[in-house]
């Protein structure tokens, strides 16, 4: 393999810090992971150097701001390999990607029995805004079951994806287990139906390659934040022909082409859907990101946590009374597990005394946590800058924990 | 003793871990012996519902003084729970609301109980007081 573990920790200058005295062991990468100082440094020569609102201006700074912009914006559509620029819509992140199609997509095709598919394990970013729209719109979420490995059960997707089925919209891997969906074969049930997908990528875009062509979702949503970029910048890809006969989303500035008070004509994708200002510096550290990502290249990426994840699934079954969630065949770098009776909340805190940074909780998947009957797991995500190193201490810390409990 | 005795008596013993690992050891010991809570008690308008922790809280009013009981799903918040049940149960009202609880931050749990910390503990003090607002209004009358 040719990436160098200990050079790509220095890019991350946060790694460098001690948490209660101890050096930080940060496994909760699957919330966010950190910025190396390329996009840390490439935010801050915005605000240095070209700081001014973009598309709007004529003059020198404002034309440099919005081509650093757009060029993110060529950056992600060349990422996942999108038809065209501009069929990538800058968001705040995930959450707001899928209710802005929800608010968009349900204005003109959604109405009152219509059905929504989502799986077992979503997200609640993927549950909530369809849930909203039970309520507003009289449509019926339903969902794809799992199995105790955690993997989607797809013997009744007949069934579930029928004629009265609108919208699937399914996580490409799961938040809280690591499990690879089946995505591709998904999508080509719901096309063989002419029923549209959205593919929830949060957990998907920082760990594997992804080309939406090649997979032919029609709408495919991600945050920056979880990959390495700055928070508060996420995308929106949809189709152009989708994009095209959907509602704007939000009206302001940036978004209309006439306004007057007698009515306004719309602009032209992307701009549609991108109302008001944007956040154009978390744009360019998003493109930084993504210049970092693929400076290592996401099968060095994919093979290293990989490495990591089969390295720590070893370690940990080695501690008496562990239990996994998600043992599915095809996951990345993400593991829940309990041990014991002892509560998460409990080991997370004595965890975290350690320096060791993991989440506990339900990890916004309640419906999951309901179906294993849980009140939630102690979850450790691994990005690239960990270390098998790390995951000694960490299974070191819950066998000092577990020696405590008794 | 008074409250603020028994705050000083929880601050010495703490004093006496050089390590978080001895002071946490004691939450959890303490934590799991922690009883009385009733199963009775453990009603939704009883609970609060930390996004981490889960914590039950009932009050009764024995002569002029308040009986705190409480449970937690998770044992370290037991422990801090054991503490300021040792510290607030059995006194009336006017002591309770009279009471800086300067012991949390002395013996560095005030992590704990921060707005941020979700796990219950601050909801719950929260509760306590109200509890002794409320005993103190019904005694008045
Ligand atoms: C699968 C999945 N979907 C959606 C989200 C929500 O992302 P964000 O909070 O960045 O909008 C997350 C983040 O935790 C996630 O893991």
């Amino acid at each position: 393999m040719n990436i160098n573990i200990e050079q790509i920790r220095k890019d991350f200058p946060i790694l460098q810090e001690k948490v209660h005295g101890k050096p930080l062991v940060y496994f909760d990468n699957a919330a966010t992971t950190h910025k190396p100082q390329v996009v840390i440094d490439a935010v801050s020569e915005v605000y240095q150097k070209y700081n001014s609102n973009i598309h709007r201006g004529v003059h020198h700074l404002s034309n440099v701001c919005t081509q650093a912009h757009e060029n993110a914006r060529i950056k992600v559509q060349q990422f996942i390999n999108a038809t065209h620029s501009h069929e990538i819509i800058f968001t705040r992140g995930t959450t707001e990607s899928i209710n802005l199609l929800a608010s968009s997509f349900s204005d003109t095709f959604l109405k009152e029995g219509d059905e929504v598919l989502v799986s077992q394990l979503e997200h609640h970013s993927n549950i909530v805004p369809w849930q909203l729209l039970e309520k507003r719109k009289g449509i019926k979420l339903r969902y794809i079951p799992i199995n105790e490995r955690g993997e989607l059960i797809l013997d009744n997707i007949d069934e579930l994806i029928n004629s009265r089925t609108k919208l699937v919209s399914i996580a490409h891997i799961s938040n809280a287990l690591g499990t690879i969906n089946p995505i591709k074969e998904i999508i080509e049930i719901a096309h063989s139906k002419d029923i549209p997908v959205l593919i929830d990528g949060a957990q998907s875009v920082q760990h594997l390659e992804v080309d939406v062509q090649e997979l032919d979702c029609d709408f495919y949503v991600f945050s920056g934040h979880k990959l390495y970029a700055p928070t508060g910048i996420g995308v929106l890809y949809g189709k152009e022909a989708w994009l095209n006969i959907m509602e704007p989303y939000q009206g302001g500035g940036e978004m209309i082409k006439t306004v007057s008070f007698e009515g306004t004509t719309f602009n032209e994708l992307p701009f549609k859907f991108e109302a008001g200002t944007p956040d154009f510096s978390g744009s360019v550290g998003l493109g930084a990101a993504i210049d970092y990502v693929l400076s290592i290249g996401l099968d060095n990426i994919a093979q290293y946590e990989h490495e990591l994840l089969e390295y720590a699934t070893e370690k940990l079954s080695a501690i008496p009374n562990i239990r996994f969630f998600g043992t599915a065949k095809e996951k990345t770098s993400v593991i829940s597990f309990l041990i014991g009776d002892i509560h998460p909340f409990d080991m997370g805190t004595m965890l975290d005394k350690m320096g060791i940074a993991v989440r506990t909780g339900h990890h916004c998947a309640q419906p999951l946590m309901q179906y294993y009957n849980i009140p939630g797991t102690i979850r450790a995500s691994f990005a690239i800058y960990n270390t098998k190193e790390e995951i000694d201490q960490l299974v070191n810390g819950i066998e000092r924990v577990a020696q405590l409990f008794g | 003793m008074t409250i603020n005795e028994i705050q000083e008596e929880i601050v010495e013993e703490f004093s006496a871990f050089d390590e978080w690992m001895d002071k946490y050891s004691y939450l959890i010991e303490i934590g799991n012996d922690l009883e009385g809570f009733k199963d009775e008690w453990r009603l939704e308008q009883n609970l609060i519902e930390g996004c981490q922790s889960k914590v039950w809280v009932h009050a009764e009013l024995d002569n002029d003084k308040i009986i705190y009981s409480a449970d937690s799903d998770a044992i370290i918040t037991k422990g801090i729970i054991a503490l300021l049940i040792r510290v607030l149960s059995g006194r009336t009202p006017d002591e309770i609301l009279n009471t800086e609880l300067s012991f949390v931050e002395e013996i560095g749990l005030k992590d704990h109980l921060s707005p941020t910390r979700s796990n219950g503990l601050l909801s719950m003090m929260k509760q306590m007081r109200l509890y002794a607002v409320a005993f103190k209004a019904k005694m008045g009358q």
